[in-house]
């Protein structure tokens, strides 16, 4: 259906279709679904902002209306209650659904490339502007020397002294 | 009729731009003025047949003329005329005849305002752009044509998608391609520049006006989009690192950055293959981003898949035109002459430094946004990279380049002190840092971003301020300054105000989701909110569940608020509209959900502290390139010479 995008078309495409495969649902977290305990509602609501609705387009399970992700929000806050750790939960999490629900990806195997390519980018962008900046530095110094006569650089020094 | 002649004026204007592609690039090869002369006329008379083919399909779907499949499937006769006009570019095809004819604007343009260009790069230039039309126009024609007709019209069409019957979002894609396609102006020069074998700083302020154009454009059209979803959406996003905001961000950042190149050019005749790189880049992700929204590859592969032979083509597209112009930029990168000297720490070392944080910005995103596809088909792994992913490795260059700003910009040429262009800026520092500090001692609990981000964003406010005061030194003499002056310090401004909205609202959003009873007040932050009733009604086309929120402070009114819930039911989509209370430092937006069976209703209340700082700082950006672009420099002919005339910044010399 690429023919229906205007510019943000996909993401509201997707967006609807989330809205649409649930007609009696509201929007995204629900007040039954919200734990008594505050430290690990804040918990739950932080893991959920990592964590993918797996049938909408880049949302989030804390922000999705899909009937899908809100089985995964009360999953989390089961396993929190259950007294799992943050890292236990994702890892549960995972384990079910694939890393394909991580919205931050992991660190393992190739993906270490795609979490140092800003900074290895940025050293190697300073490295080649320190190489050009010298090499016009030099290449300075020899205009300069080609510029200037031994007369001319005599005057200039005789200026310089004043 | 009137569709036939469309169609027609679109194969004409298709035509025209074949000639104009081959014939002035031949004469200006061959030094021949009548080949060269052939530019001109040609360039308007393709923008004049692609608009009039335009003006047909937008005639089409004004009268909803049904016998058209476009309209069929992207309209209905019972729309409101802002829709109807809308609809024309809010579908592949229609956007993409949109897209044609913004090149084929800007050659015109070209064509008209060129007058000081050397002969020989003015039909260079209008031939390349021409090559872009050709490209599009046979991707028109040939894969996505709107003209088409249905053999048996039907009554009526299907309507377009009610999330996009917006006025926030009918007018930004215009303002997106404007800027996109602005771009393909400065892509034409640095390609005929390299045909020509001749940078100079001429050929800088000839570049930057259009390069400032598109970047204005872009700039609206990202903070449009961004507005939308934080009103629309139902919970206050402003920005979601979606690939189809990736793909606009990422020559947003391009542009930014060949803007401040193109400074060093036009002042001081260095860094000019970089910026020639730069300018060829910049269009080359406007391709990549049409590209990545046009196949939908992005979406899902599966949509590639069923629908490959358009996302082909516009890959041909892209690697011709990005693979050719690099092609041609090694061959010919080392014939361009680099004439200024500088130290490290100087403007230019300064706008070297933009320069890096802002590409290598631009990397990340490009990394993030392809990662996933790389991943999949190199290592067979499904992954997503989100929001959490850019947030963490694309804001430190941000914040990097922020904590810069203010610094480069007061540095002078040539050679600079550090330590004096600090001490200027220490009330600035002491001001930032005091705010920064005010703000950490007032929040409890809660990350350190927000005081960092709101450092950086005062202190860049603060220090644009600091400029143009240093400048000068009186209030008279610093309205007398040039314009382009003015410009730098409101859109470097405005990026202060941006950034300090930004921390001010991820640090300090408050939030409540509650079952709330008519009837019974409850208290979110300092406000004290009561659903005092919800009725349920009829829309013209939807069905509406609205609530009135009373909002009170203290014991006196705020402000009533009308929260909806609509239902679409030809389209069968519900919508929220969320109820906003718009205010200087914040914003309260109130959602209502479904009924509860205890009788009560979901509702679903954020504060959202200098939430319209945002788009405010987004708009000072734009304004400052306004200015900037009005300056006096610009609008005298630009062929009078190298000289520097109108910009010598006599403070800014005397540094020295």
């Amino acid at each position: 259906m690429t023919g229906l995008k205007p510019y943000f078309g996909a993401l509201t495409l997707a967006l609807a279709m989330c809205i649409a495969l649930l007609p009696t649902s509201s929007a995204a977290v629900q007040p039954d679904e919200v734990l008594g305990d505050p430290v690990l509602e804040e918990r739950a609501r932080e893991l959920s902002q990592d964590l993918r609705c797996l049938v909408c387009r880049n949302e989030n399970i804390d922000e999705s209306n899909a009937e899908l992700a809100r089985d995964l929000r009360i999953l989390v806050r089961e396993r929190l209650v259950a007294g799992d750790s943050n890292s236990e939960v994702i890892e549960f999490v995972v384990d079910r659904y694939g890393e394909y629900v991580l919205l931050r990806p992991t660190t393992t195997g190739a993906n270490w490339l795609l979490w140092a390519a800003g900074p290895l980018m940025l050293l190697l962008a300073l490295a080649m502007a320190g190489g050009y900046m010298r090499a016009r530095g030099r290449a300075a110094a020899a205009e300069g020397d080609a510029d200037l006569n031994d007369e001319e650089q005599a005057r200039l020094n005789k200026i310089l002294d004043q | 009729m009137i569709t036939e002649l469309g169609h027609f004026a679109l194969i004409l204007a298709f035509m025209i731009a074949i000639v104009q592609m081959v014939v002035p690039l031949i004469g200006a090869q061959k030094r021949w003025p009548g080949w060269m002369a052939v530019a001109e006329p040609a360039a308007q008379a393709q923008f004049f047949f692609t608009a009039f083919a335009f003006g047909a399909l937008v005639w089409a779907f004004v009268t909803s003329d049904f016998s058209l499949r476009l309209v069929t499937l992207n309209s209905h006769s019972a729309k409101p005329m802002l829709y109807k006009i809308s609809g024309t570019w809010g579908n592949h095809e229609g956007s993409m005849l949109l897209w044609v004819l913004i090149v084929a604007l800007f050659g015109a343009l070209a064509s008209v305002f060129g007058n000081g260009l050397p002969q020989t790069l003015k039909a260079r230039v209008l031939a390349v752009q021409a090559s872009i039309g050709v490209a599009f126009f046979a991707f028109i024609l040939f894969t996505s044509n709107p003209f088409l007709r249905l053999s048996v019209p039907p009554f009526d069409g299907q309507d377009l998608n009610p999330l996009l019957q917006d006025p926030g979002l009918a007018f930004h894609p215009p303002f997106l391609y404007l800027g996109y396609v602005g771009l393909s102006m400065a892509f034409s020069f640095a390609v005929a520049a390299l045909i020509e074998g001749r940078v100079d700083a001429a050929w800088a302020r000839w570049v930057r006006p259009w390069t400032l154009a598109a970047w204005i454009f872009l700039t609206i059209g990202i903070a449009l989009g961004s507005w939308w979803a934080y009103y629309e959406l139902g919970w206050g996003g402003f920005w979601f690192w979606d690939p189809v905001e990736n793909a606009s961000f990422m020559p947003w950042l391009l542009a930014a950055a060949l803007l401040h190149s193109a400074i060093v050019v036009e002042k001081r005749e260095a860094l000019k293959s970089w910026t020639i790189l730069l300018a060829i880049l910049a269009f080359g992700f406007s391709l990549i981003g049409t590209f990545i929204v046009r196949s939908g590859l992005l979406t899902s592969v599966h949509a590639f898949a069923n629908d490959s032979e358009r996302g082909i083509f516009i890959l041909m597209i892209l690697a011709f035109f990005t693979g050719g112009a690099l092609t041609l930029f090694a061959a010919r990168a080392q014939s361009m002459q680099a004439r200024g000297v500088f130290g490290l720490v100087s403007r230019e070392g300064a706008l070297v430094t933009n320069n890096i944080l802002l590409a290598v910005g631009c990397f990340v995103v490009f990394f993030g946004t392809l990662w996933p596809i790389v991943a999949e088909m190199a290592f067979d792994r499904k992954l997503s990279v989100g929001p959490p992913f850019f947030n963490a490795a694309f804001t430190p260059f941000m914040v990097l380049l922020g904590a810069a700003l203010p610094i480069g910009a007061m540095m002078p040429w040539k050679r600079g002190k550090l330590r004096r262009t600090l001490y200027k800026l220490r009330y600035a520092f002491g001001l930032a840092l005091a705010l920064a500090v005010l703000a950490w001692a007032m929040q409890t609990g809660r990350s350190g971003l927000g005081p960092i981000g709101l450092f950086v964003g005062a202190w860049v406010v603060f220090g644009a301020a600091v400029d143009l005061w240093g400048r000068t030194g009186s209030l008279g003499r610093m309205l007398r300054l040039p314009r382009a002056d003015w410009g730098k310090a409101t859109a470097h401004a405005g990026l202060g105000v941006t950034i300090f909205a930004i921390a001010g609202l991820t640090a300090w959003e408050q939030e409540d989701i509650r079952v709330a009873q008519i009837g019974q007040p409850f208290t979110v932050g300092a406000y004290s909110l009561t659903l005092d009733s919800v009725e349920r009604a009829r829309g013209p086309n939807y069905f509406t569940t609205m609530g009135t929120v009373s909002v009170r402070r203290s014991g006196s009114d705020v402000a009533v608020l009308y929260p909806e819930k609509r239902d679409y039911p030809v389209a069968k989509m519900p919508t929220t509209e969320a109820a906003i209370d718009y205010r200087l430092l914040r914003d309260l937006y109130v959602v209502i959900g479904d009924q509860q069976d205890n009788g009560g209703w979901t509702v679903r209340t954020y504060i959202k502290p200098l939430a319209n700082w945002i788009w405010g700082g987004c708009l000072l950006m734009a304004l400052g390139g306004l200015l900037s672009l009005s300056d006096r420099r610009f609008r005298v002919a630009a062929g009078a010479g190298r000289g520097q005339a109108g910009s010598v910044k006599p403070t800014g010399v005397a540094a020295e």
